[in-house]
């Protein structure tokens, strides 16, 4: 089957600083993809660069059909891309609803016209909106909320808002930016299970960063390391446990004495 | 109330509710007019209220609900202006063909000035973007000063004095349906998302260039209206009334109000045009007293007057009003408060 994303030597370089340098991946549709590394390992960057925050400086990115080159960052979440943000970045001030309505705007097309003069099409869109936003809310249990405003929620739920959110444009591949940042052991296992049924349910490719190594050795397909802009392994998660050149990169070279 | 609502079918009811008060308010202004109640002079009032109305309402559009400051507001309302007295002057129709089309005129006129400034000033952001349209404002002033068919520096005299309440009250009432319903739509929701967070909502497959622009438009061409208004009302047109201090009371009003209530906007327009009016007797201390009004309802209430309260004639029948809960529980605190000091 043909692969969602495909990356080939992706690079990035910011002044003299190599961010990214030869990274290549291929994602199957429902896969769980996991990617670690230290701190300025590059990690959140590649999402930076599949997204189009930064055009990268060399090789080239494929979402299903569609090369990414030159288009902006909301062409590319149309083409079926979705992000969370590592430090959230909820609508703070609109009810949780519209936050999830806001994503769901592509799904809509009634023109500036129809709006203004309600049309009927207006009205029809607007109530499959409103449908298709409580459902989402559902399934991450958030209906009671709907219209509190999306700031005042818990951090734990908000990082679920920032999932249903993204979902909302009905992406393939959804990146997660360290979800589990910030949460406890509990919560970090209820949204383990919460990622399963998204793949489940949403019949999506997931990319996570994550540092939580519970969380990724639990429920990726595929890891890849990144270490100084460069991937320094790739494999299933017991593989990677037991790589030495992680190991490395994570505590440090044994001293020969 | 809930069972008619359910009969006529709870949309339908709010328009038919809206439309009445609508007409219920016309009516009671024109009463008031014609019996006396108003004198001559309180009643020409009514008029710059009006347009200050647009101008807060427009500007609010921009500053309180896409969340970026631009501070030339003057600048697409004398564009308005100047495009509406010069078309009134040059054609020679029934004044009610013509003022209609004025205002049109001044609508799109204000609208291409907003689609060419707003293109290249809206890819900076906050000061930038402030100093920027600061920066047009005062151009379009300066080339309106210079050019000769605008009367240049003397001013353009002599525009047929067009402007009446009932052409306000028709303006402002269509100025409020458009940004209402722009706002309740899911190009509004776009607007909303950019003020939030700019990355969030492109990562949402916002167009967020095409949603600035589209706000910044709109909110240019209702200045184009309210300079309409303003041009046909004192007939006369002088560059200089347009200039940054007039955008920065036009900020004042939407700051005052509260950033991102129209119903705030349209409080502080009030207010704020009556308040010099009412300090007439104070003569020159008159604008210490304004600015110490500004000073403290900023320490007091940083938010603005309203704060991002919105109006909503069904919501107040039906007790869900959040204001009007908000007063009740005010007068019933005082009541308990009452009865524990007779205990």
């Amino acid at each position: 089957m043909d692969p969602v994303l495909k990356i080939e030597h992706l690079g990035i370089n910011f002044g003299g600083l190599q961010a990214l340098d030869d990274f290549n991946i291929q994602v199957a549709n429902n896969e769980i993809v996991g990617l670690i590394g230290p701190n300025g390992a590059g990690k959140t960057t590649v999402f930076n660069l599949i997204t189009n925050v930064y055009p990268p400086s060399k090789g080239r990115i494929m979402i299903g059909q569609h090369e990414t080159e030159g288009h902006a960052t909301h062409e590319i979440t149309q083409y079926g891309i979705a992000r969370t943000f590592q430090n959230i970045r909820l609508f703070k001030d609109l009810t949780v609803i519209d936050n999830v309505k806001i994503s769901l705007h592509n799904g809509m097309n009634y023109s500036l016209f129809e709006a203004l003069f309600r049309l009927p099409r207006y009205w029809k869109q607007e109530k499959e909106t409103e449908r298709i936003s409580f459902e989402l809310l559902d399934v991450f249990g958030m209906r009671d909320n709907a219209y509190d405003m999306a700031g005042s929620l818990p951090y734990g739920a908000q990082r679920r808002l920032e999932i249903a959110r993204a979902l909302a444009t009905y992406p393939q591949v959804l990146l997660l930016d360290e979800p589990a940042a910030g949460m406890n052991p509990s919560e970090t296992a209820e949204l383990m299970e919460t990622i399963k049924r998204i793949r489940r349910d949403f019949n999506v490719a997931i990319i996570l960063i994550e540092h939580d190594m519970n969380l990724v050795m639990g429920i990726c397909d595929r890891i890849l390391v990144l270490n100084y802009g460069l991937i320094i392994a790739q494999g299933t998660p017991d593989e990677i446990k037991s790589n030495p050149v992680v190991i490395e990169a994570y505590l440090g070279q044994q001293r020969s004495e | 109330m809930d069972r008619i609502k359910e009969k006529i079918g709870k949309t339908r009811y709010t328009y038919i509710l809206n439309t009445l008060a609508t007409i219920l308010l016309f009516a009671v202004i024109y009463a008031l007019i014609n019996f006396g109640v108003l004198n001559r002079y309180q009643s020409l009032l009514l008029i710059p209220i009006g347009f200050n109305i647009i101008l807060a309402v427009s500007l609010n559009l921009t500053a309180g609900y896409l969340g970026q400051l631009p501070l030339g507001h003057a600048g697409f309302m004398s564009v308005g202006g100047y495009a509406s007295a010069l078309f009134t002057l040059a054609v020679d129709l029934p004044p009610a063909v013509e003022f209609p089309l004025a205002i049109l005129i001044a609508a799109l006129s204000a609208a291409v000035f907003g689609v060419l400034i707003g293109l290249p000033a809206l890819r900076l952001k906050g000061d930038y973007l402030a100093i920027i349209t600061l920066g047009f404002g005062e151009i379009i002033r300066v080339i309106i000063t210079n050019l000769k068919f605008t009367g240049g520096a003397y001013g353009l005299k002599g525009i047929e004095k067009h402007t009446t309440v009932t052409w306000v009250f028709i303006c402002v009432t269509l100025t409020l349906f458009i940004v209402q319903t722009l706002m309740e739509s899911r190009h509004g929701r776009a607007i909303l998302s950019i003020r939030e967070d700019e990355i969030a909502s492109e990562a949402s497959g916002i167009s967020t260039t095409f949603y600035k622009v589209l706000a910044f438009t709109v909110s240019a061409a209702l200045a184009g209206v309210a300079g309409a208004l303003y041009a046909h009302y004192l007939s006369i047109l002088d560059p200089n009334n347009f200039g940054f201090m007039k955008s920065t009371e036009i900020l004042v009003m939407v700051v005052l109000g509260g950033l991102g209530s129209t119903f705030g906007s349209i409080v502080a327009a009030v207010v704020l045009t009556l308040l010099p009016e009412w300090l007439r007797s104070f003569s020159e201390y008159r604008m210490v007293v304004y600015a110490l009004v500004l000073i403290l309802v900023m320490i007091y209430r940083p938010s603005g007057l309203c704060g991002k309260y919105e109006f909503s004639l069904d919501r107040i029948i039906s007790g869900e009003d959040e204001g009007l809960k908000k007063i009740k529980a005010i007068f019933h605190r005082k009541k308990s408060g009452k009865e524990e000091v007779g205990e």
